[in-house]
């Protein structure tokens, strides 16, 4: 430790080092949406690709409008399914939730976030494709309602938390039951969180493949019955890459574009919300 | 805590009401229904079990705990064994982690340090959060048509060239198999590493950095004789948390391992890891052994998973002393 030189020398090295994992770390991020752009946007721009529904293979042309209505309805479904339930649990974590039962749930969010997303898609083939006999859209959304949950409930329950107590207790003083205080003063006053919450999770399962495989199974005709077999984006990309045809593969580059707009303008949008609330 | 609840925290009132007099108040209905939704997600966690479980039990019951270490994988004559796609799921997985743990370590410290240029941390980190949005079909799409090319003509021969003697570099690269699938993992597990590591480094008290400055120290001898040794528990749990995410990821993978059930000490080969079996033959899979072999894999992966993600949140919460956010 006593040649100065050498330290500096070490000093330096160690800090272009990591300069260089910094860019390394930045460069396939870059790489890889620009490839998406360049590859994707002729196909976007192509006239049909939204209103058509696809080619049978080997014909050119042809668009991805059973999978835009499909990706829209599942995610939707699912939304409606995950947002309520994920946001009440939140409120019981946040107002209930000193105790064991708590921490369980706690738990089993945490557990759940882990999970490998095809088990959710295993979850979705048993629980509703097997007891109805029918791949279908809703059992698609079943599966990715619970792989959102975690996402919304924890969410929902670091935003109640930063409600400050001086308001609950101002509710309180006026002689409101808590319950309405909750209701009336707590959930709106974290309502930004909840709504952040709500949108990544919304980004993170329109962009699984893995879940769908087993449960919407794909459709290749516009279908907008939620017992029927159902396309999605994310599956035309996987499918569609596959395929030995140029025409098709051009088209997953398209719905790949497509689908990285929907997920980014999602965490964009949460992202946005966060700074207005915290303004 | 200070975290009284509202309905502890509620005074009693002094004169009731009518309307606090009923039997059944809001509060008790209000606190039930919020009770019932906690009870729903254990019970989605029981059926959560059984649906792994259930579809799994024709495979389960003919080839028992052998399952683990059978080698074929042959539906013709239904006999079936998870070892190679478990060694796939490993070796893919490791090599990920080797690539992204000291990348994201290193961008993790350049976050974190105020030593780094102030001008970069902004694009870097949302460079770094950019990449944790990308669905993993799209990732998969892009390694497939980009990424296997330039393995199968540039990177594996200049591997095979230079370091052709260790049996891990031979073969001929097709492009597919278990080094072009550990890169990609790498590439998807990049931004969890940084995104954890950063927080943990984060967390490390500003006085010991200070500290180890005023003695003298650089920059280089502080990260590694103060940060590092302090926040090594937590580091580790990143990792932990990087490779439980790399060991499930499917659709990306399955784009790119070539799909064939085998063992090879060559990273050039084809192989197969658990999910990716699940996801390329679900729909080719007939007769109950041959569907629940697959749902038995699933099972087997949900259960190493969750037994890394535990291991790791453990770590990282012992550290940090909250829950890590990023997922």
């Amino acid at each position: 430790m006593s040649r100065p030189l050498v330290r500096i020398f070490l000093d330096r090295l160690v800090a272009a080092l990591i300069a260089l994992c910094v860019m390394v770390a930045a460069i396939p991020v870059l790489v890889l949406l620009l490839f998406v752009v360049i590859k994707g946007l002729p196909g976007l721009l192509t006239p049909g690709f939204f209103t058509d529904p696809p080619h049978p293979q080997g014909v050119p042309g042809g668009g991805v409008l059973n999978a835009i209505i499909g990706t829209l309805e599942i995610v939707g479904m699912a939304s409606l399914l995950a947002v309520p339930i994920g946001a009440l649990i939140g409120v019981f974590l946040s107002e209930y939730g000193r105790n064991r039962l708590g921490d369980t749930v706690r738990f089993i969010s945490d557990v759940l976030t882990g999970l490998p997303s095809i088990a959710f898609g295993i979850f979705g083939y048993t629980v509703v494709v097997l007891t109805t006999h029918h791949f279908s859209a809703i059992s698609a959304s079943v599966a990715l309602a619970v792989l959102m949950l975690p996402v919304i409930l924890r969410a929902t329950e670091s935003a109640l938390m930063l409600v400050p107590q001086a308001l609950r207790e101002a509710g309180l003083a006026l002689g409101a039951p808590s319950w309405r205080v909750t209701v009336e003063i707590v959930v709106p006053a974290a309502l930004g969180g909840i709504v952040t919450g709500a949108l990544l999770a919304i980004a993170r399962a329109a962009g699984e493949t893995a879940p769908l495989l087993f449960t919407a199974f794909g459709n290749e005709i516009v279908q907008s019955n939620p017992l029927q077999p159902m396309g999605a984006l994310a599956l035309t990309v996987f499918r569609n890459a596959l395929s030995p045809y140029q025409n098709l593969q051009d088209q997953a580059w398209a719905a790949a574009l497509l689908l990285v707009l929907l997920v980014a303008s999602a965490n964009i949008l949460a992202r946005l919300y966060v700074r207005r609330i915290q303004r | 805590m200070g975290k009284g609840t509202a309905e502890r925290v509620a005074p009693a009132p002094l004169v009731a009401t009518s309307r606090q007099r009923r039997l059944i108040s809001g509060d008790d209905v209000f606190r039930a229904v919020a009770f019932a939704a906690a009870a729903l997600i254990l019970v989605i966690a029981a059926i959560f079990v059984v649906a792994l479980i259930v579809p799994a039990l024709p495979a389960i019951a003919r080839f028992g705990l052998g399952f683990f270490i059978g080698r074929t994988w042959d539906p013709v004559r239904t006999q079936f064994g998870a070892l190679s796609a478990i060694y796939g799921t490993a070796v893919t997985s490791v090599i990920g982690l080797l690539i992204a743990f000291p990348i994201g370590l290193a961008a993790a410290l350049f976050l974190a340090e105020e030593s780094g240029v102030r001008l970069l941390r902004g694009p870097l980190s949302f460079a770094i959060e950019l990449l944790a949005g990308i669905p993993s079909v799209v990732i998969g799409l892009f390694a497939f048509f980009i990424l296997t090319p330039l393995m199968r003509d540039d990177v594996d021969p200049f591997l095979n060239h230079t370091l052709g003697f260790l049996p891990l570099f031979q073969g001929s690269p097709s492009g597919y198999g278990y080094l072009t699938a550990g890169l990609v993992l790498a590439i998807m597990v990049l931004p969890i590493m940084t995104a954890l590591s950063r927080d943990v480094i984060r967390a490390v008290p500003r006085a010991l950095r200070e500290a180890s400055l005023a003695l003298g120290a650089t920059n280089a001898e502080t990260i590694w004789s103060v940060i590092l040794p302090y926040a090594r528990v937590g580091i580790t749990g990143a990792a932990l948390l990087s490779l439980g995410r790399a060991l499930g990821e499917t659709i990306a993978v399955t784009m790119v391992i070539g799909n064939r059930n085998e063992i090879s000490a060559s990273l050039f080969a084809s192989g197969y890891t658990l999910p990716s079996v699940i996801a390329n033959e679900f729909t080719e899979a007939v007769g109950n052994v041959y569907l629940g072999s697959l749902f038995y894999l699933g099972l087997v992966l949900v259960l190493i998973t969750i037994a890394v993600n535990v291991l790791a949140r453990l770590l990282v919460w012992r550290f940090t002393g909250s829950e890590p956010m990023a997922t």
